[in-house]
């Protein structure tokens, strides 16, 4: 296959028929009844219709209001919502502009070749979904169905699972896991049999002290953990942040701990001992409950403060006072799991770490501590059962991750790659809602996987890096414009919300349950679709759990007492845990049965060489990830990264505020572009920071191209977690490039 | 009736919510803002302090703006809030100049505009302004100086706070909690 079917398609190049074109269908979609349809007579005033947010995975649920001309005008929370007690972020607020953004995908693309040039022709959606049900079908003949991958972050998940599980494939993956938040739900599970669930189990609202340990809440906008840390501030709450940083959260914070960057085990590991030592630990809970106490204390009898002093830099009577400020808030104490947490390869060890503690302090199933969410038993749709699939994706990655409990979304991008072993490797791929070259790290290996296919499939609201390399791309309306599957969302009380579209599809674009049913269709699948639309869907299985589509239109939200009294454990309770002993392991027998630490241990990791600064990236609270770099609201809040280098460093270097940098990684990765540098006493002086999710290289982002610098394309040296598959990221070394022509090419090269 | 506002500087993150908040609420066009963030660094690495401040119009009950305006179109409406109407301001920029918060811009329709504390399209229907109602952290409080019970009054007795530029002698009905 020649390599150049790759080549990367500009869609500005585009005819100007295109736009011509959406214009025409804009036009159209402003002037046709369908506002007057969903939201009744006009004259009504004030028009809502409830929907839940899809910018980030918070999902809030919220009411669309229009202006009297039907415009969508705002987005407000909704004030029943466990997830956002009617208050949105940044980034829900300023979700109106992922509809009103000019830049959208707009009409159904495929790739074809003119004169020797990859180009992209439009389509219609009949034709586009043709042409992709030919090549699964031909794709399913000669390999099987089970070699069509879908990659996926959001709503459109369910319904392009569903259709990939009917074709009879189970490679359904999403960063989420190994590129996220993987190493915790594996960390906790070993310990204590359960994950900690999306929205998190954490108890913040009622919590006495809270430890951030490598998560900048604030920064991240995890709406509803950002305001119940307010609120526990306001209670007096001791909030303690370790962070090599000084983030907004160690600017509230009581402790804020500098940590040298990479040694967070050490500290955590002195604080268990510090906790032992002391007697410090709940000693009816750790008796009733856990097991493996005695071999615990023996593993960290030489991880004192002193020790963890000399590699931590973090002064030895502030680990002890930390410590007993645990200890005097247990058990309503939070050690924040955090939820990016891949850093460095033993990340599910340090989270397990983050477990262990947990459980001394007794404060999981407690309040203030870790309660038990509660979700609603939803069934589902009545369908034929799916087919069983050939392969499961975990043989793509055979013999390793045993304790993954979620697909690795790196395996399937290996297994892509073709090799002489592989039986069967990857041949199509379907991705929805994610921008894999920023998603995953070492983006040359995932361009190989890429340049293997022989499909993919991308569809999206936006153009992104992705869709440049797509053989079909597909215009997905944004989640103000259609309805999707119900939220069931698993919460201090049981939950669910609707999301309705406020307005019909901008342009040519369709609602991802249409494109799943539409495609099943001509893939002969349609047995598995047997609602008609997805309002008699949603009806349906409102009303099994005794509501209904009608009710949810006018409330949006509905909460359900819970089944059980059981939020916290009640006092002496006997609880027997999902683990191999049904007790908490602080001493892991899964660990241990697959020849890993059974506990966790401090490994030194690798220091940025002389001239190099360790590459650190977060979040900003107006932003998600790569997806709303180019939203009129958000960017108009922030525009661009910027790259935090500590005032001793920038002297050395001859920097200032607001020169342009570029970066240039330990393995001569230069950045595309250049990035404005913020002098700032917020940061080490051994390591630089920038927010992710910026550099984006597709000019027809008209807000996005070229503004600050993709942190991913740095991300060429990845640690893998060998528990779990995750993708360690934080080992990667920066230097500045300050002298650099206009194309980009470093000057001395 | 003097309808102020307090901030408190030690729960704010600098989310921007309130910006964005007020920008749908208010059709404030993109590229333009009546409120704004502003963050102020102190010390040396690992001495570190920093103040998060929502930033809007002040109010003033000595307002500068509403003095030297030549047409009346800034000026005091319920509550002391300080307005300006759209159709009686001639763009001439001098409330701009005088404003020592640089709280106002000229509104690309022709008129100068700035922070109403949404008082005819929120507060008179007793709603809060927009952005106190979005705030994630509920770091923002408003009412009736003259009511000792409203949220404003009550958080202003029991915590220490400050205005920004006293000595410009204008009187600011925006505090911020320290």
């Amino acid at each position: 296959m020649a390599t150049s079917r790759r080549q990367f398609i500009k869609i500005s190049a585009l005819g100007a028929g295109s736009l011509a074109l959406a214009g025409t269908a804009f036009e159209l979609a402003k002037g046709s009844s369908i506002l007057d349809k969903i939201s009744g007579a006009k004259e009504t005033g004030p028009l809502r219709t409830p929907t839940y947010c899809e910018i980030c995975f918070w999902q809030c649920a919220g009411w669309v209001y229009k202006d009297a001309d039907g415009n969508i005008q705002k987005i407000i929370g909704n004030n029943d919502d466990q997830h956002c007690n009617g208050r949105f972020c940044p980034r829900g607020t300023g979700g109106i502009g992922q509809y009103h953004d000019e830049d959208r995908l707009k009409t159904p693309l495929i790739r074809t070749s003119e004169g020797g040039k990859d180009i992209f022709r439009e389509a219609s959606w009949d034709e586009a979904l043709d042409y992709i049900a030919d090549k699964m079908k031909k794709i399913a003949a000669e390999h099987g169905p089970e070699c069509l991958a879908l990659f996926t972050h959001g709503s459109g998940g369910a319904h392009f699972g569903h259709m990939l599980k009917a074709f009879g494939s189970a490679s359904i993956a999403a960063p989420s896991f190994a590129q996220c938040r993987g190493p915790r739900e594996v960390g906790f599970l070993t310990t204590f049999g359960d994950i900690i669930y999306s929205p998190e189990r954490i108890d913040i609202r009622d919590t006495r002290c809270m430890v951030l340990i490598g998560t900048h809440l604030g920064e991240n906008m995890h709406n509803g953990q950002v305001q119940e840390m307010s609120d526990a501030i306001d209670k007096g709450a001791t909030i303690i942040t370790v962070d090599p940083r000084f983030s907004t959260a160690a600017s509230k914070s009581k402790y804020w701990l500098p940590i040298k960057p990479a040694t967070d085990m050490a500290l955590l590991l002195s604080w268990i001992n510090v906790i032992i030592e002391n007697e410090w630990y709940d000693k009816d809970y750790v008796e009733r409950y856990t097991y493996g106490f005695a071999e615990l204390k023996e593993h960290v009898k030489t991880f004192t403060p002193e020790w963890a002093y000399g590699i931590t830099t973090i002064d030895p009577n502030i680990i002890r006072e930390t410590a007993r400020e645990m200890h005097n808030a247990a058990p309503s104490v939070i050690v924040n799991p955090g939820r990016h947490v891949t850093w460095y390869g033993d990340d599910t060890q340090r989270l397990r770490a983050v477990a262990i503690l947990t459980a001394l302090l007794g404060s999981w199933g407690r309040r203030g501590g870790y309660y038990k969410p509660e979700k609603l038993h939803l069934p589902n749709y009545p369908v034929p059962p799916f087919p069983v699939p050939k392969r499961l994706p975990a043989e793509a990655y055979e013999g390793k991750y045993n304790l993954a409990n979620e697909v690795v979304a790196n395996g399937l991008c290996d297994a892509t790659i073709p090799t002489v072993t592989n039986e069967c490797n990857f041949k199509a791929w379907i991705v929805n809602g994610t921008n894999l070259l920023a998603a995953f790290p070492n983006q040359a290996k995932t361009m190989e996987a890429i340049k293997a296919l022989q499909l993919l499939v991308v569809i999206d609201t936006m153009p992104i890096e992705l869709t440049g390399y797509a053989d079909v791309v597909l215009p997905e309306c944004t989640y103000l414009e259609r309805y999707d599957m119900i939220r069931n969302s698993g919460h201090r009380q049981p939950n669910v919300a609707l999301r309705m579209p406020a307005a019909e599809p901008k342009y040519n674009t369709k609602p991802a349950s249409w494109i799943a049913k539409e495609l099943a269709g001509k893939l002969g699948l349609s047995a598995w679709f047997p609602w008609k639309d997805m309002e008699e869907l949603l009806d349906w299985q409102f009303k099994q759990v005794g509501t209904s589509l009608e009710e949810m239109k006018r409330i949006g939200v509905k909460n359900f007492p819970r089944e059980f009294d059981d939020l916290y454990f009640s006092p002496g309770e006997e609880v027997i845990f999902n683990t191999n002993t049904g007790k908490i392991e602080l001493y892991s027998t899964d660990m241990e049965n697959e020849g890993f630490e059974p506990l966790p241990l401090y490994t030194a990791h690798e220091e940025p060489p002389e001239g190099y600064y360790r590459l650190n990236y977060g979040r900003a609270p107006m932003h998600t990830f790569s997806r709303t770099a180019n939203n009129p609201n958000l960017t108009d809040l922030m525009d661009e990264n910027v790259l935090w280098v500590n005032p001793k460093v920038a002297k050395l270097w001859g920097l200032e505020n607001d020169q342009m940098v570029k970066l240039k990684n330990q393995d001569d990765i230069i950045s595309t572009f250049a990035i404005k540098v913020r002098v700032t006493e917020r940061i080490r002086w051994d390591s630089v920071y920038m927010v992710h999710g910026f550099g984006h290289n597709n000019k027809k982002l008209t807000r996005a191209h070229g503004r600050g610098i993709n942190d991913t394309e740095l991300v060429t040296r990845v640690h893998i977690d060998p528990v779990m598959g995750g993708t360690g990221m934080r080992g990667n070394f920066v230097t500045f490039i300050t002298d650099f022509d206009m194309d980009g090419k470093e000057a001395e090269a | 009736m003097r309808y102020a506002m307090a901030v408190d500087t030690k729960k704010c993150v600098g989310c921007s919510d309130c910006v964005v908040a007020c920008q749908t609420e208010n059709n404030v066009p993109i590229g333009y803002c009546r409120d704004w963030i502003v963050e102020v660094t102190d010390g040396t690495y690992p001495q570190l302090e920093i103040e998060i401040r929502s930033e809007r119009c002040n109010h003033c009950a000595n307002s500068p703006c509403v003095r030297c305006c030549p047409t009346g179109a800034s000026h005091y409406a319920k509550g002391g809030v300080v307005l300006v109407t759209p159709h009686k301001c001639i763009g001439c920029g001098a409330c701009i100049a005088s404003c020592p918060y640089d709280a106002r811009f000229p509104h690309p329709d022709g008129y100068v505009d700035k922070c109403t504390f949404c008082l005819h399209n929120r507060v008179e229907k007793g709603l809060n302004p927009a952005c106190v109602s979005v705030c994630p952290t509920k770091c923002l409080y408003f009412g009736d100086l003259d009511d000792p019970n409203s949220p404003v009054s009550k958080v202003l007795k029991n915590r220490k706070n400050k205005t920004l530029i006293p000595e410009a002698g204008t009187n600011p009905h925006l505090f911020f909690l320290i």
